[in-house]
């Protein structure tokens, strides 16, 4: 009799110890530590925290070492990990006017209380390999301490704020909870808090694109670097039964605010408005690439035309998650024999009757002529 | 004093979720909770073990007003973490009495026509599920027609579940519960008096 | 900052029963039996994010975690196959975290995950298929956004549908959709039926069985009661009509059942055999032959085995 082969079972257990050994590369080379992926890939670690929307750099480390660093498995390793944690509640807001500042700069004021702090920055490297990283045992450069900064620096939307140039932005009213896109289904249009949200925990290239695709006209955005600030931010928690505050620790946050071109009416003084980011880490690609288009997709709001990608909530919050995305564009790789058939039957079909519908005109076609 | 809830809260509400699917989707047919759950004063053991199996915080109740501040609403407010709400059309879930005027079934949230999903389920506790005037059923989950005989259901209320019906995709659902008996009657299924 | 156990407890983090915590399949089951009371009607859900990738069927797992207990028998099947990769990792994941009972037999299972096909077996009461879908909406190749399509279906506006369908017939004398081909479920709404060869569509129609749908990605969940009516959209001068094939099945001789194509050699050399495979195992061992048996065997698709 026969049996149908069946190898599928031991076919998977093949790929992950195939994907074991390739995660390991040469074993002659000394295997990497999670730490020193922490330590010394840090920008990375951020992009997994922020995409993964969690905030664990422990853990966003031990995803990139598991992933061989691929960035979006590692935020879907975050991710699937994320879901299964039981919630305690909510934060604090926080504040970030107390932020400890390591980087601050803002396009729109020359100086400013709390000053231009331009802290660890490619901005300004010039792109030439150091081939001194080749070899190990490089030890940065002693650095002489700093004149300690201001504890708290206002941020630059708040000053055009007090003089009633900015946008002012308060919670709805009754200042609920805030939407959580990772519990309840999103429905459009969508407010402020859901588009925050998944810009958030965005791709930072997809957002890069639609933030680019702003500025080069196709949302008609005319920004300014109101303030790009990095540093750790305190939070806070309060346990029902305590009923006070209690600090949890600090995260590292970048933070973005553009200043855009005015708005005003009849009834209201023309104002500046805003597009704000905020991200995990020292990542501030991704914290400009996102208020940028938290200010093109509040054109509705604004009773603005919505003709640009950038300014479509649907399509940006539908398309900015990159773990969705991966899954779908990958999910082509799995069998669809079955309905290629149905293609193949049809295909083969059509062009059969086509061919014996042409012979019959063929045929019919000498006597026409004659 | 607060009735216990689930003991086993994994399985049995694994069990009782497959009986009010079952029920929902085959309406008119007889499904059995397993009695395992002691319910609270004014609630059937079909009602309790099923509002322990779908509520919770993100559910508001509504209850009869004696329900409402007695044990039952203690119970439900302890187990399933469910706000109870005063006004019907609030409400995700709600219980009523077969025999009491009110509230209309119309009264209840029946869904909007983009969210007919966000209409309330409503349970109606009564006094048997066999034994009372017989009604015919027609609709998805039936092939062809069924009967059910509720007994004690106020004067009028086939009334009501023809108008919920005629209001399809929108309306309420409903789940006509006693002892740990239930029937399930969803917005699709037409109802008649039996000839 | 997450509160996690640190690789030197010995206590592993355990997962709850079936991997989802109980307040997601309450949300879940919600989502179920309203979908039950509309059918057809895409259900928004809280959809989780899963271990296993989106378009890989995580809408189907969670509706089979919502509703698997200690007395089903689970089978999954893709591509009417139990032995295909991802058929494989999802039994493997609800034998893992819910200790399934599984069963490549269709008449044993009281729960039938499947991606692309419904078995060539008729499906009975009490028994439950829970779908894949990648694309919940029907209308979506028609009108991507969703607060349109939304729309079109509070007013059963499907004219769109009828046209892009008769444009087809008009440039090709037929309708060339030949999977995911929209139906009209209880006279009221149009709905994806999945990626099933259209050839499964009319086994849908007043099924015993219960049919449960679940978009992971895309949030939604829908559902057909059993004796359901769902009808195949046509026109009167173009019936529906599913595949045929001018040949049966080359390992158990079946003339009834879809069929895939195997590339055999270079020379364009086919076979071609039964999608679902415990049909067409149930046949052999039944007695019937295909004609290309033998030459299954030489290609590597079944082994001969000595009794």
């Amino acid at each position: 009799m026969y049996v149908a082969v069946k190898g599928g079972e031991a076919a998977i257990l093949a790929t992950h110890d195939l994907v074991a050994e390739a995660r390991r590369g040469d074993p002659a080379v000394p295997e990497i530590s999670v730490a020193q992926i922490r330590e010394q890939q840090a920008l990375a670690c951020a992009r997994v925290m922020n995409e993964g929307s969690l905030y664990d750099q422990d853990l966003a480390a031990l995803a990139l070492k598991q992933s061989q660093g691929d960035v979006i498995e590692a935020a879907f390793l975050m991710r699937a990990y994320r879901t299964t944690l039981p919630r305690f509640g909510s934060s604090e807001p926080l504040d970030t006017a107390a932020m400890a500042i390591r980087r601050r700069v803002s396009a729109t004021y020359k100086d400013l209380p709390g000053g231009q702090v331009l802290g660890p920055t490619y901005d300004y490297t010039h792109r030439l390999f150091d081939f001194a990283l080749m070899d190990e045992g490089g030890e940065a450069a002693p650095r002489k301490a700093p004149a300690p900064l201001d504890a708290t620096m206002p941020r630059v939307p708040d000053i055009l704020g007090a003089e009633g140039l900015m946008e002012a932005e308060e919670p709805p009213e009754g200042d609920p909870r805030p939407f959580d896109l990772t519990r309840d289904p999103v429905s459009f249009p969508a407010d402020r808090d859901v588009r925050l949200q998944s810009m958030a925990r965005g791709d930072e290239g997809f957002l890069l694109g639609l933030g680019y695709s702003v500025q080069r006209g196709f949302g008609g955005s005319h920004p300014f670097v109101g303030e790009v600030r990095v540093g750790e931010v305190a939070v806070e928690f309060v346990p029902e039964e305590l009923g006070f505050a209690v600090d949890l620790g600090e995260v590292t946050l970048t933070e973005c605010q553009m200043v855009n071109q005015f708005q005003g009416s009849k009834d209201v003084p023309p104002q500046f408005t805003r597009g704000y980011g905020l991200v995990f880490g020292h990542s501030e690609r991704k914290a400009m690439s996102m208020s940028l288009v938290d200010r093109a997709l509040k054109s509705r709001d604004f009773g603005e035309a919505t003709n640009y990608p950038a300014q479509q909530d649907e399509f940006v919050l539908y398309h900015a998650d990159n773990v969705e995305a991966a899954g779908f564009v990958e999910h082509l790789k799995l069998p669809h024999y079955v309905d290629f058939q149905g293609e193949l039957e049809l295909i083969r079909r059509i062009r059969r009757e086509r061919e014996e519908r042409l012979a019959r005109e063929q045929d019919t076609m000498p006597e026409a002529a004659e | 004093m607060i009735a216990p809830g689930f003991s086993d809260p994994v399985f049995q509400s694994q069990a009782a979720f497959r009986a009010l699917l079952t029920a929902l989707s085959e309406p008119g047919t007889l499904q059995q909770v397993a009695g395992e759950v002691p319910p609270p004063e004014g609630l059937t053991a079909a009602t309790a073990t099923a509002l322990l199996t779908l509520a919770d915080y993100e559910t508001p109740v509504w209850l009869p007003e004696a329900l409402r501040s007695g044990p039952a609403g203690a119970w439900l407010r302890f187990h399933c973490g469910a706000t109870v709400v005063d006004k019907p059309a609030e409400a995700a879930f709600a219980v009523i009495d077969g025999m009491a005027d009110e509230p209309k079934l119309s009264a209840f949230n029946l869904g909007t026509d983009q969210f007919p999903d966000r209409s309330t389920t409503v349970i109606v506790q009564i006094a048997g599920l066999e034994g009372g005037p017989a009604l015919t059923l027609a609709g998805p989950g039936i092939p062809g027609s069924r009967n059910i005989a509720p007994l004690g259901l106020r004067p009028g209320f086939t009334d009501e579940l023809r108008e919920n019906g005629a209001l399809y995709p929108l309306g309420v659902d409903v789940l006509l519960a006693h002892g740990e008996g239930l029937i399930g009657l969803p917005r699709s299924t037409q109802v008649e008096e039996a000839r | 900052m997450t509160v996690h156990q640190m690789p030197a407890d010995n206590t592993k983090p355990a997962y709850n029963y079936a991997y989802l915590d109980e307040q997601t399949k309450r949300m879940i089951r919600r989502a179920l039996l309203k979908a039950v009371a509309v059918p057809g009607y895409q259900v928004p859900f809280g959809s989780r994010e899963m271990p296993l990738a989106r378009g890989w069927g995580t809408g189907g797992i969670q509706i089979t975690a919502a509703l698997i207990g200690p007395a089903d028998t689970l089978k999954v099947i893709d591509q009417g196959a139990d032995d295909t990769t991802n058929a494989v990792s999802i039994r493997k994941f609800f034998e893992r975290t819910a200790d399934a009972r599984t069963s490549e037999a269709t008449e044993e299972a009281t729960i039938i995950q499947t991606r692309h096909r419904i078995p060539e077996a008729p499906l009975k009461s009490g028994q439950v298929m829970v779908y894949q879908v990648p694309m919940p909406e029907p209308l979506r190749k028609l009108e991507p956004r969703e607060a349109e399509t939304r729309k079109m279906h509070a007013w059963a506006e499907y004219g769109l549908m009828q046209v892009k369908l008769y444009e087809s017939i008009a440039r090709f004398g037929e309708v060339t959709t030949t999977y995911d081909y929209p139906v009209m479920v209880n006279g009221r709404y149009v709905m994806s039926p999945s990626p099933i060869p259209k050839f499964d569509n009319p086994k849908m129609h007043m099924s015993p069985a219960l049919q449960l749908f679940g978009a992971g990605r895309e949030k939604r969940i829908y559902a057909l009661p059993p004796y359901t009516s769902v009808k195949s959209l046509d026109f009167e001068d173009h019936p529906f009509r599913i595949q045929s094939w001018t040949q049966p099945c080359g390992l158990c001789g079946a003339g009834d059942s879809y069929l895939d194509e195997v590339v055999i050699d270079d020379q364009g050399g086919r076979m071609f055999v039964c999608s679902d495979s415990h049909y067409c195992e149930t046949r052999r061992a039944e007695g019937h032959r295909g004609t290309m048996l033998g030459d299954a065997a030489a290609s590597g698709l079944v082994e001969e085995t000595t009794p």
